[in-house]
């Protein structure tokens, strides 16, 4: 590998942790930063600004629910003037026809509306607010009436893959350019619930199948973005692709990851855009260059010929899964963690009653 | 599939533009970069609307002095790609 650092090319700024939505999935930390320590309207300016002098060229708000802060439109012009590609990615819950219009003129480029269930049944079970599903389609209405492309983003797990074709159908009638089909990615609050939301192999393997066939059928009409439910892959995804190569997330009061989960590695500390320049995080903190490239990885990975193509995977989910961040992914085959991940596994598709959720509130 | 007579355009949300810290024109999408060689901003810069793709491609083999044969199957294959990832949009003329 290179020794050089590439400037990074995304940032998820994740204005607020606040969200009326308690989706037992959440994969932001169990413990949130409250209002009180949110960065203020300028100070996001000033972090948009760095960014686009960095290198990095398109920007998703995201949180908790951006549209809970009050100064979102403020946000979307200030990230459009600084040269920014601004991606809203939102449940849809606080957005209304007028400040849709307002997120338009403000030059908004994108918007990814998430999607917890086909029915309000499901949708309002799994997101633990009634009416959530009612309110969403109707801002899908307003979105498609302005004209904003719009990514669908239904989040998958037991209780809802077999919904697929159904999910597909609805990107489609609501006139998505995009669906992501991601499969619960077991990170923060994710975590509590696990055995809950763990699909079985079977809904696996059928889901797998149609969308191969959905992409083949719809190709040119609709994109179709998969991630899979990586504790039955082979190997692990190119978490971040790559750990401090593309992406950066900036957390609410500042602080600056390598990605969303990076705060559950208890050995790394991070440093926050109020205190540094971002480019001098980006470039040398120690956080960042921690799993940086490939020189960290361990043997196993160095002579593996997927070294360049996973990067030795997700560090958050060896740290959940073994206790140890510079470890291979448990995903992996080849890695003495798998069996790990399997007893895991094991667990989850056995229990016989699965407990309620827990709900993030 | 696509025509030769069919128009293509960026479809709102897709917009092309200078990177100054790369140093490339880049083409900017829902949840996608793409750096473009000579040979994207040469056909992207093309995309207006009304020049359908058999137009696109005889104008490029008059600027680049290159047989037709040669230009039209690579601007086909480039716009498809594109249409498939979404950034692409092309209507019957």
């Amino acid at each position: 590998m290179s020794d050089r650092v590439d400037p990074p090319m995304a940032m998820l700024a994740e204005l607020t942790h606040r969200c009326p939505l308690a989706c037992p999935y959440c994969s932001n930390p169990t413990e949130l930063t409250g209002k009180e320590r949110e960065l203020s309207t300028e100070a996001w300016a000033d972090v948009f600004r760095q960014a686009a002098a960095l290198g990095v060229l398109q920007l998703h708000l995201s949180g908790g629910e951006p549209a809970s802060r009050r100064d979102l439109v403020e946000l979307v012009a200030a990230a459009r003037e600084a040269g920014l590609y601004t991606n809203l990615i939102t449940s849809g819950i606080g957005l209304t026809e007028r400040r849709l219009k307002e997120l338009d003129e403000a030059g908004l480029d994108h918007v990814q509306l998430s999607l917890q269930g086909v029915t309000a049944a499901m949708a309002d079970r799994i997101g633990g607010y009634k009416g959530g599903f009612d309110r969403k389609m109707h801002v899908a209405r307003v979105i498609a009436d302005i004209g904003f492309p719009l990514t669908l983003n239904a989040v998958m797990h037991r209780a809802n893959l077999d919904d697929l074709q159904a999910t597909i159908s609805m990107a489609q009638h609501l006139g998505a350019r995009r669906i992501e089909i991601a499969c619960v990615q077991f990170q923060g609050w994710a975590l509590i619930n696990r055995a809950q939301l763990q699909p079985s192999r079977a809904q696996v393997d059928v889901a797998k199948a149609a969308v191969a066939k959905a992409v083949e059928e719809l190709r040119g009409a609709l994109v179709i973005d998969f991630v899979p439910p990586d504790y039955y892959s082979d190997f692990p995804k190119a978490c971040m692709n790559g750990w401090g190569s593309t992406g950066l997330n900036v957390s609410p009061d500042g602080t600056v990851l390598p990605c969303h989960a990076a705060e559950t590695i208890p050995q790394l500390s991070f440093e926050n855009v109020q205190d540094l320049p971002l480019s001098e995080i980006w470039y040398n903190s120690p956080a960042f260059n921690a799993y940086r490239g490939t020189d960290w990885l361990p043997e196993l990975c160095q002579t593996c010929d997927r070294r360049d193509i996973d990067f030795g995977g997700c560090r958050c989910q060896a740290m959940a899964v073994l206790g140890n961040a510079a470890a291979p992914d448990p995903v992996c085959r080849k890695s003495e963690g798998r069996a790990v991940l399997d007893a895991l596994l094991e667990q989850d598709v056995h229990e016989i009653a699965a407990p309620e959720y827990v709900y993030r509130r | 599939m696509m025509q030769r007579e069919d128009v293509p355009f960026l479809p709102r949300g897709v917009r092309t533009c200078f990177d100054r810290v790369r140093e490339t024109e880049v083409l900017l999408g829902p949840e996608r970069v793409l750096m473009l060689d000579q040979v994207g901003v040469a056909v992207l810069g093309r995309l207006d609307g009304v020049a359908c793709l058999s137009e696109i491609s005889h104008a490029l083999s008059q600027v680049y002095d290159a047989p037709l044969d040669v230009i039209e199957p690579d601007v086909m294959a480039f716009v498809q790609d594109l249409v498939e990832k979404g950034m692409v949009h092309v209507r019957p003329r």
